[in-house]
Order: C-alpha cells, then sequence, then structure tokens
C-alpha cells in the first residue's frame, strides 16, 4: 500500500528501561523508514521525560516504545502521563518487546493502541501506523 | 588427505553424475530454492566430496584432540573422560530468592552457577537508585553489596563449586564481593574458581550494558586478567563472549571473527602490563552462541579452536600448548526462541546443544522453552537441564571425540569459516583495532545489517520459523506456567540496602572509596583497592560513582 501524504510520517523509536536489547527496535525503526517514514531513534535507556521531551521536539505523529527488560508496568505509564501533560494524547503510542499477554488490557487502557510481541512481521508494524494514521487524518 | 589421482577421476565422474542423474530428477522435482546459504551467506553446495576438502593435510589441519591446532577437541579424551559443565544461567528476585534457585538447581545435577544480575547491578546503579525502578530482580539477581553476595552464596562452598557471572562494567566489583565471601568462608584465593565475563569491548556493539568510554573499560578488563593471573590461579579472568555479538543479529562468521578480535585486544592489553603471554593466555576463555543451523554451527565451533590456536602460536608467540587452547561456554540462542507455541523451542534447543557438544564444548547452557515469554519457570529449567542430560547419557554423542570430522561438508564449512574470520581480522587490523572499529562504528553497522537481513528474509518467507511464519497456529492459548517476580521484591531489596548502609562503618567506606579513586586517578591496578572497599561494604552505587567521575561516561553510538 502507498499512502502519498504531503508530510511524511514522523516517528520516534524509543527505547525505555535499562535492557540492551535494540535489536529489534532497530530492526523496526529502519523498517518504518524504509517504508518513507521519517524515523527518529534515540538509543539505549532513555528515561520517560527523555521519551516525552524528544517526542515534543521532533513533533511525531507516532511513538513506538520496545522493551524487554520487564519494566514497562512502571515506565509506560509514567511516559503516558507525560504525554498527556504535553497535550499529546493525539500521537499514536505502539509497544514492542517481551510483554506478557496478561499485562496488555492494562497498558491498551493507558492509550497505548498495540503490543506486538516477539515474532511480529515488520510489515504488519508498518500497516498498522499507515492505517491508523490514515484513520486520524 | 586424498590421493591426488583418485580426486581427479572423481571430480569426473561428479561432472558425469552432473550431466546425466541429476538433471532428470532436477527435472521431475525442482529445488526447493534457487540457492541455499547459511547465516554468513555462505552458498550451500548441493554436495560434497572429497574434493572439496582435497587440501586439506589431516596432520596439519585437524590434528588429534589436545595437540594442535586442537581443531578436534583442546582435551585428549574429551566427553569419554568428563563431560561438559553443565550450568544454567539464573537469577531473579533478591538474593536469597535466587540462592533456593541455585541450591535446587545443585541439587538436580547441575556441577557449576552461573549468576545473572539484574540491570541495576549491571549499570553501576544501587537498587534504590531512581534510574533502576521498576527493575530491581526482576531480569536477574540485585547485588548491591557484599552482603547480597553473602546472602547469594550462603551454603554454597566456594572451594567446591565454580560459579559463572555475567557482569561486564562491574566485574571488578563483583569479583571483589566473590573474594569476600571467600575470605569469610576460610576458602584461600587460589582455590577459588569461576568466571567473570568481564569481556567489555562486546558491550559497545554487542550487549550495549556499557557504563564507562571504551578504553578504561578495557583497563579495567585488563586489571582483573593481571589481578588473576598472579593471585586467583583457577578463575576466568575473562569470558570473551561472542553470545551477544549473535545475538544483536551477527553472522556466525561474524560472531566468530569479532570475538576472536575482541580476544587479540586483550591479550595485547595484558601483554602491554609487561605480562608473558604463557603466564595468562591459558585462563583465557570464550563463549559463544549456538544459533539454529546445526553445520554452520559447528564449523564455527571448531574453527574457533584451530584459528585461536594459530593466532596464539604465530602472533603472539605462545609456547605452553595449554595457551593455544580455546576453552569455550556455549548457549543457546535465546534469540531463535519463539513465543509462538513455545514448546517448540524445546526441539530447537536440542538441536543447537547437540551441535555445541558435536563442536566440542567445555561448558553448556541450554535455554528453556518460556524464554521468549519471561523467565523461566522452575519446570521449564528443568527441562533444559533435562536436554543437556539426554544429549550426554542417551544419544551416544559423547562416545566418540569429534564423532563428525572427516564430513566432507562439515571440513569444507569449517575451512570457510576461518577463511572469512581472517579476512575480518584483516580488516580491523588495517583499521587500527577493535576500539577504532567501535568508534568507527563498524561492527556496530555489520551486525545492524546482518539483523536486518535476517529478519527481512523472514518476513519475505525466505527463511522458515516454524510457528511464526509458516505452520502457524490462529488464537494460540499459551499452555505454559510463567514465573513472575512479585514487585514487592524491589520493595524488599532496597529495605535491607538501607539496613545495610546503616549497620556499616561509614568512615572506613570513605577511606576505601578514596583509595580506590587515587588509584583510579594513578592508572593503578583497581583489583586491591577494590576488595578493600567492597569488604567496607561500599556499594555498586558509590564505586561505580568514583570511577564515573574519574574515567567519565559512555555516550552511546547509535547505529542503525
Amino acid at each position: 500500500m502507498n499512502v502519498h501524504k504531503a508530510k511524511k510520517i514522523r516517528v520516534l523509536i524509543a527505547k525505555p528501561g535499562l535492557d540492551s536489547h535494540d535489536r529489534g527496535a532497530k530492526i523496526v525503526a529502519r523498517a518504518l523508514r524504509d517504508a518513507g517514514m521519517e524515523v527518529i531513534y534515540t538509543g539505549l535507556r532513555q528515561t520517560p521525560e527523555q521519551i516525552a521531551e524528544t517526542a515534543l521536539q521532533e513533533d511525531v505523529d507516532v511513538i513506538g516504545l520496545s522493551i524487554l527488560s520487564g519494566a514497562h508496568k512502571t515506565l509506560f505509564p509514567r511516559i503516558m502521563r507525560l504525554l498527556e501533560d504535553q497535550d499529546m494524547t493525539d500521537v499514536m503510542v505502539f509497544a514492542g518487546g517481551i510483554i506478557p499477554e496478561e499485562d496488555i488490557a492494562e497498558l491498551k487502557k493507558l492509550g497505548i493502541r498495540e503490543i506486538f510481541g516477539p515474532g511480529t512481521p515488520t510489515e504488519t508494524i508498518i500497516q498498522y501506523v499507515l492505517e491508523n494514521i490514515s484513520k486520524k487524518s | 588427505m586424498f590421493d591426488e589421482k583418485k580426486v581427479d577421476q572423481l571430480r569426473k565422474e561428479r561432472e558425469r553424475w552432473e550431466q546425466t542423474t541429476l538433471p532428470n530428477w532436477i527435472k521431475q522435482s525442482k529445488e526447493r530454492k534457487g540457492e541455499f546459504k547459511n547465516t554468513s551467506s555462505i552458498l550451500i553446495k548441493r554436495l560434497y566430496t572429497p574434493e572439496d576438502i582435497e587440501s586439506v593435510d589431516y596432520m596439519r589441519d585437524l590434528g588429534f584432540p589436545g595437540e594442535y591446532p586442537f581443531l578436534r577437541g583442546v582435551h585428549a579424551t574429551m566427553y569419554r573422560g568428563r563431560l561438559w559443565t553443565m550450568r544454567q544461567f539464573s537469577g531473579f528476585g533478591t538474593a536469597g530468592q535466587t540462592n533456593k534457585r541455585f541450591k535446587y538447581l545443585l541439587k538436580e545435577g547441575e556441577t557449576g552457577l552461573s549468576i545473572a544480575f539484574d540491570y541495576p547491578t549491571i549499570l553501576g546503579y544501587d537498587s534504590d537508585d531512581p534510574m533502576g525502578e521498576g527493575e530491581v530482580g526482576i531480569c536477574g539477581v540485585a547485588v548491591s553489596s557484599l552482603k547480597d553476595m553473602e546472602v547469594l552464596l550462603n551454603g554454597i562452598p566456594l572451594d567446591k563449586v565454580t560459579t559463572s557471572m555475567t557482569i561486564n562494567g562491574p566485574a571488578s566489583m563483583l569479583l571483589a564481593m566473590y573474594i569476600g565471601v571467600g575470605d569469610k568462608q576460610g576458602v584461600p584465593r587460589e582455590k577459588l574458581g569461576g568466571t567473570t565475563q568481564n569481556d567489555n569491548l562486546k558491550e559497545y556493539f554487542a550487549q550495549k550494558l556499557c557504563i564507562y568510554p571504551p578504553r578504561p573499560a578495557v583497563k579495567l578488563t585488563t586489571d582483573i586478567i593481571e589481578y588473576c593471573t598472579k593471585h586467583l590461579p583457577r578463575w576466568n579472568p575473562i569470558s570473551i563472549s561472542g553470545y551477544h555479538i549473535r545475538e544483536a543479529g551477527a553472522s556466525a562468521v561474524q560472531e566468530l571473527a569479532f570475538t576472536i578480535y575482541d580476544g587479540i585486544s586483550y591479550v595485547e592489553s595484558t601483554l602491554e602490563r609487561g605480562l608473558k603471554v604463557d603466564d595468562f593466555a591459558q585462563r583465557l576463555s570464550f563463549f559463544f552462541a549456538a544459533h539454529n543451523d546445526f553445520f554452520e554451527e559447528m564449523a564455527k565451533f571448531r574453527a574457533a579452536r584451530r584459528i585461536w590456536a594459530k593466532l596464539m602460536k604465530e602472533r603472539f608467540h605462545a609456547k605452553n600448548p595449554r595457551s593455544l587452547w580455546m576453552r569455550m561456554h556455549v548457549q543457546t540462542s535465546g534469540c531463535t526462541l519463539t513465543a509462538q507455541q513455545p514448546l517448540n523451542n524445546i526441539t530447537r534447543t536440542t538441536i543447537q546443544a547437540l551441535s555445541a557438544v558435536l563442536g566440542g564444548t567445555q561448558s553448556l547452557h541450554t535455554n528453556s522453552f518460556d524464554e521468549a515469554l519471561a523467565l523461566p519457570s522452575e519446570a521449564a529449567v528443568r527441562v533444559a537441564l533435562r536436554t543437556q542430560q539426554i544429549i550426554a547419557r542417551e544419544s551416544g554423542a559423547t562416545d566418540t571425540i569429534d564423532p563428525l570430522a572427516g564430513s566432507y561438508y562439515l571440513e569444507a564449512l569449517t575451512n570457510e569459516m576461518e577463511k572469512r574470520t581472517f579476512e575480518y581480522i584483516r580488516k580491523v587490523d588495517d583499521m587500527g583495532g577493535a576500539i577504532v572499529a567501535i568508534e568507527k562504528g563498524f561492527f556496530q553497522k555489520e551486525i545492524a545489517d546482518s539483523a536486518y537481513k535476517y529478519q527481512k528474509e523472514v518476513d519475505e518467507m525466505k527463511r522458515t520459523i516454524v510457528g511464526v511464519n509458516d505452520y502457524k497456529i490462529e488464537k494460540e492459548e499459551i499452555p505454559i506456567e510463567l514465573l513472575r517476580v512479585d514487585p514487592k521484591v524491589e520493595k524488599e531489596q532496597i529495605t535491607g540496602f538501607h539496613k545495610m548502609k546503616r549497620e556499616r562503618n561509614k568512615k572506613r567506606v570513605e577511606e576505601t572509596l578514596d583509595k580506590l579513586r587515587h588509584a583510579a586517578q594513578k592508572d593503578e591496578n583497581l583489583m586491591p583497592t577494590m576488595i578493600d572497599a567492597v569488604k567496607a561494604y561500599a556499594t555498586i552505587g558509590e564505586i561505580n560513582d568514583v570511577l564515573r567521575q574519574v574515567y567519565g561516561e559512555y555516550k552511546e553510538l547509535i547505529v542503525i
């Protein structure tokens, strides 16, 4: 699918938490970039404050959070709160990593739109972003 | 290895076969792929014959086990004598909880311990540091001071059990704590056996748990090598690790080449201290991954031994045969585990573990089938350990040494792995060494490209992952029970930590930290002052703060 937009979709791929498993985050960053989006990847161990700040500075449409350390239940609520404080609830947030099934409902309640587990094809993520962005606009 | 005339004859026969028998078969049933390649992008031929190992000279290239070039194994009896060490990496929650798991594993027949630390510990933060909120005791055990280490090793005799610690930046601190516990148990330091991972170079492009910039980090690594050479003769001061390089996405050849290059760098940094190569080389150990491709992995393990022996002999002029040994630990590949149909991971792990055994490893960790979902449960860990025991006791793979040697395919692949590794070694040599390659992002880019390529192959169905891109089950119920670390662990750990801080002699802590600072500023070996500081119950965070002030902090070079 080719969505031609005047403005490129801007995506922030961010890794909160202390873990260093960035293989997935980097692959997703590159796949979204290859799909024509503007991707900002900020590297490992970003605090919730840094992530929210970058999202604001870079004026992104989408944020992809990747975490494999198990600290998502501590960090995701904080990130979502900071985005809300910055009036950025229209930004689409998705997440990936090692996130147990039973945590997903709780995370979605926070406003995280989708959780992509291990083994998700990059195409699924690209499609998801494209379709949900077009719904918004 | 073969008579020249006979190989010529064979060549003609092979060509005849390709022109007569083969085409009809291909016409009837086309081959599944246009080309067959392994992760190292080595083109796999349809058939291997003596032609492919024509140039192999048995004594020069294979030799006998326990003799140069050690391709067939570092020990002359291999598993007919002693089996490999079955060492399961474990750690979670508080030191008390992990101590219980250790005792369980030892009771179940494990022969060595392997400690997984939590992220705050690995990154040099105390359990109460805000950076570590939500991470304490989650992915490993929290160890903030000697107090935690005492609880962790309570009731475990350090003169009988060997312990491997996956720790890099703060390796000297954790080793100092281990020594501290040994001292309390009355175990002489020369009897302490184990391994500190202590491979800081690979952190910058693979595991990425860095605290300091690369140069001081290598200094700390070298401190441990030097100290252990002089005081802890049974300790493996370093485990030069390809595992994380592979997990970050490298191919088998890249894993092999970059790991061996790191090894070269540590030999050089230790020689610079004035030690002789034969004083320390025999204690260097290695750590590799066992990924999915059975033959590629076996070839990698075998090639690794020959390459290292050659380098130690020709590049570093080691004389002691033991200096030429590459002793290795292998872990089955975590990134091959699937969250989908997790029981299939038992099969994957079995094949991977078998490649490590047939590749002649000295030590093995088998992953648990539930690890793509969470930390392993006790039941899953047991299956993983049993997998090793089945290979060891039932499969017959351990009855003879290097049983697949002489396979045309395996030997040809082993040679190809070696050739490509030496190409990489030359490239990094020309670049100016490992640290320069890191600063240029060379390793990072190579790995990121391989990782992306692998994922593309999976996405485009060029590479099948059973249960993920093929043979899928829609709406799968996960039939296994997962281990969850109780969030109360963090509070419990912090409470204990604060209690320890109140009870220790604060003045003594400050004195020892001051001495450590001076030693760091004067570029002395930090181990002696580190041991004093740790024994005064200085914490991981306090010690790292001192070193962060002296060395500065590493800023990630982002390479996508």
